[in-house]
């Protein structure tokens, strides 16, 4: 019975992007999207051995506008060093960052919003030791990189997965 | 080209978003040149599947919408493809890289 | 006043061309295979801006269909591409 809400969030998001790829709101199409979507969704459930349960999602909508500007702020910072006139490479590094977060779509998720954003690339996870590489472009302080990452996005992502 | 034209109050935030646009993806392609480590060029064209995307197909959205006289959203769904797909290639081929290395 | 758009619209796919010249040179110039897959997928994504771009200047809605189809192919071949590189093998058994 837990699993209820979930088929619900994805069938009320495939029946959402139905209507977007036809551009239309009539019944008809509305009909057609919700069979569409309750077919597909109760298929894929049959696929997924592992279950999300996201909670408290109105956190969700906090954490996407944190992305959106960090992307819009790292995209300025990015594009100022390719412009730089000096020839000086960016100081560029791995570091590594311990993780709390143990839930898979929890990380599935933070490594989206890690290498969506300019700047840093998820570039490997050790599932025993829970710890996560990341890729910085120009490295100055890495405690900050650190304290960011795990305030910024771990926080939510564990409070809304976990 | 069709005659029917763009009001103003769409055209020119549309005409700011495309130059935005096409200037953060120029950029993103130059990092892709100008960086030696291939680690750094991995990070370039980000630029231009988030922000240079994103102004373009805002730009598409207000043209479409103003031209059509009703919300036309369903560039929405190209926004929410690449954000969902663009990372996964770098993270592959970033993986891919420190494997060959390794190798 | 009104010819700001085509204005804008010329700017971008000359921004957009220029990208895919830079991507084209990393292309022949790579020295790895991974630098060839990278300039691939900015080639096919600077493409798929061009055509959305194209779609605004001729007031078509076609033309988003078509880039639709470019994001979903690009994705899929450059990742087969990493995928190969990664593994030795697209599809493992």
């Amino acid at each position: 019975m837990k699993q209820q809400p979930l088929l619900a969030v994805l069938g009320v998001f495939l029946t959402v992007m139905w209507l977007l790829l036809n551009d239309s709101l009539s019944v008809g199409q509305l009909a057609l999207g919700a069979l569409c979507a309750a077919l597909i969704s109760f298929a894929v459930a049959r696929l997924r051995p592992l279950r999300a349960r996201p909670r408290r999602l109105h956190l969700a909508i906090g954490l996407l506008f944190q992305v959106g500007l960090d992307i819009i702020r790292s995209n300025l910072a990015v594009g100022r060093l390719i412009l730089s006139t000096s020839h000086r490479s960016p100081h560029s590094a791995f570091i590594q960052i311990p993780l709390e977060l143990r839930d898979p779509h929890g990380l599935a998720i933070l490594s989206l919003i890690v290498t969506a954003t300019p700047g840093t690339v998820w570039s490997g996870h050790d599932a025993d030791h829970n710890v996560l590489t990341l890729h910085v472009l120009d490295l100055q302080d890495e405690a900050i990189w650190v304290h960011t990452i795990k305030q910024r996005y771990e926080r939510p992502l564990m409070e809304i997965f976990e | 080209m069709n005659a029917a034209s763009v009001p103003l109050w769409a055209a020119l935030p549309a005409a700011l978003l495309l130059v935005c646009g096409g200037l953060i993806t120029l950029i993103g392609a130059l990092g892709l040149l100008r960086f030696d480590a291939f680690y750094a060029r991995l990070h370039a064209p980000t630029m231009g599947t988030t922000l240079g995307a994103g102004c373009v197909l805002l730009a598409s959205i207000l043209v479409f919408s103003a031209l059509a006289q009703r919300p036309v959203l369903h560039e929405v769904l190209i926004t929410v493809c690449l954000l969902i797909t663009s990372p996964i290639t770098t993270m592959l081929l970033m993986r891919a890289a420190l494997l060959r290395r390794q190798g | 006043m009104n010819a700001i758009l085509p204005w804008a619209i010329d700017f971008a796919l000359l921004c957009f061309t220029l990208a895919m010249g830079c991507a084209l040179l990393r292309l022949l110039r790579g020295p790895t295979a991974q630098d060839r897959v990278l300039a691939v997928d900015t080639l096919y994504f600077s493409g798929m801006l061009t055509v959305l771009t194209l779609g605004i200047d001729f007031r078509s809605m076609i033309y988003f269909d078509i880039a639709l189809l470019m994001a979903l192919f690009g994705f899929v071949s450059s990742t087969a591409m990493a995928k190969f590189l990664l593994r030795g093998e697209v599809i493992e058994p």
